[in-house]
């Protein structure tokens, strides 16, 4: 069943962090992504209870420090300086990214260039001949929590589809992303196919001429 | 391993690193990176190192310093291009070190390894991407895996908040980053600490990082905090 909310524009990528926020569960242990993700810590209610980790080894991290709080031993994954919330609790890279790939973080979300409907990920390499490769702890992120999800808007600015049937960008991980959030929809991916839960100023049937994955 | 020493300057600390080491070098962008360790080793004149860090060096300080004057033959880390890591970029581009990308979490493990005598490891990151060219596969429950192989430093250079004087360490919030991991992974660890405390002042259910893994112990002269995003 698909929810269609026609009576708005497509969501900005302010608005995605909410919808976002609202469908992580209480008291879950989460990592954002660089980038846009970030913004989904604005929106989560502190009596959610939920426990943002950040791989470079902290659990229980605050928002971004301000003038006098900015200390240069305490930042995120981003090298912005946060803070600390009250039971965070800092441990070193092989120990933050043991919990990552132990299955013990509940939900991440990433940015991305490409998501296939089969859940591949591409976020790390354009893969432009020139480029200086750089991965970080995308590939640890993307197989590492139990539910991985996506966040990016669904198109690219010339207007080619982001969620696509093979990613044509060097991958990240493989069949590891359960749901993509962009701007127009929603979607479920993975390896039992492809399911639309939401759209955004847009109906079911144009988004899915407008994407050509449905036959 | 013999008992750790206090030395009176960093340019004792970092004295005998030879030509062609490979050094680990602490750090997560600025934070918890060694910068006087870097700035004494070169001045220790040490060339044709492998550097294995996280990142390839910020702005012109610490380790982009060390890259700048050309005593890096080749980068291992996981994240070299960042938005001031421009020392590195035009190195890299120009020829002048090469570059191996790991996966940070397989960076610290491939340390961890090295550290604590494990001989390789089956880890899922990286299965079925460009990063798992030429690596052994094995199925493992139904999941597939890639074969890893330890990463050893004949040098690590990390930064501690406190030392005591057999090398105990405690660090201060994500400045800890890969600092434990390294330490245990270098046949020499040289520390600079903000302090060097009385033997006995360190709560001994709070070492990190206990003093049989640290060699080289320097109070730094300075400190260069530099926050960013603030300049």
């Amino acid at each position: 069943m698909t929810t269609q909310h026609l009576d708005r524009e497509p969501l900005t990528m302010d608005e995605l962090a909410a919808v976002i926020a609202r469908d992580i569960p209480a008291g879950s242990f989460v990592n954002l992504g660089i980038g846009h993700p970030t913004k989904i810590a604005d929106h989560l209610p502190e009596d959610l209870g939920v426990v943002l980790h950040t791989e470079n080894g902290m659990l229980g991290m605050g928002p971004r420090a301000e003038d006098d709080a900015m200390d240069a031993d305490l930042t995120n994954a981003g090298k912005v300086p946060v803070t600390e919330l009250p039971g965070a609790s800092y441990f070193h890279h092989a120990d933050s990214f043991a919990m990552m790939r132990g299955g013990h973080l509940d939900v991440c979300v990433l940015g991305a260039y490409q998501v296939a409907v089969t859940g591949d990920i591409a976020n790390w390499h354009t893969g432009r001949p020139g480029d200086i490769p750089a991965v970080g702890g995308a590939m640890d992120l993307a197989i590492g929590a139990r539910n991985v999800y996506a966040m990016m808007t669904l198109f690219t600015k010339s207007g080619a589809p982001k969620l696509v049937p093979a990613c044509t960008y060097p991958l990240t991980g493989v069949g590891c992303v359960s749901r993509v959030y962009t701007d127009f929809g929603v979607f479920d991916v993975g390896p039992s196919g492809m399911g639309l839960r939401e759209t955004y100023g847009v109906t079911e049937a144009d988004l899915r001429a407008r994407l050509g994955l449905w036959t | 391993m013999a008992r750790a020493t206090v030395l009176g300057t960093t340019d004792e600390a970092v004295a005998g690193i030879e030509d062609g080491s490979t050094v680990l070098v602490g750090g997560f962008g600025l934070a918890g990176m060694p910068f006087d360790l870097i700035d004494a080793l070169i001045r220790q004149g040490a060339g044709d190192l492998t550097v294995v860090a996280n990142n390839a060096g910020n702005g012109e300080v610490g380790l982009a310093a060390l890259l700048k004057a050309g005593r890096v033959r080749k980068m291992i880390c996981s994240f070299p291009r960042q938005a001031d890591s421009y020392v590195f970029d035009g190195l890299y581009r120009a020829g002048k070190v090469e570059l191996e990308v790991v996966p940070q979490g397989n960076l610290a493990e491939r340390m961890r390894a090295a550290g604590a005598g494990i001989g390789g490891f089956y880890c899922p990151t990286a299965v079925g991407t460009p990063l798992a060219e030429n690596k052994e596969v094995r199925r493992i429950d139904g999941r597939d895996y890639l074969l890893e192989y330890p990463i050893r430093g004949d040098y690590a250079l990390i930064s501690a908040d406190k030392a005591d004087p057999v090398g105990n360490l405690v660090y201060r919030k994500t400045a800890r980053n890969f600092g434990p991991v390294m330490a245990t992974a270098a046949t020499t660890t040289i520390v600079q600490v903000n302090e060097v405390v009385e033997l006995g002042d360190l709560d001994p259910d709070s070492v990190i990082t206990p003093g049989i893994h640290v060699d080289r112990i320097v109070q730094a002269e300075t400190r260069h905090y530099t926050v960013q995003g603030t300049r």
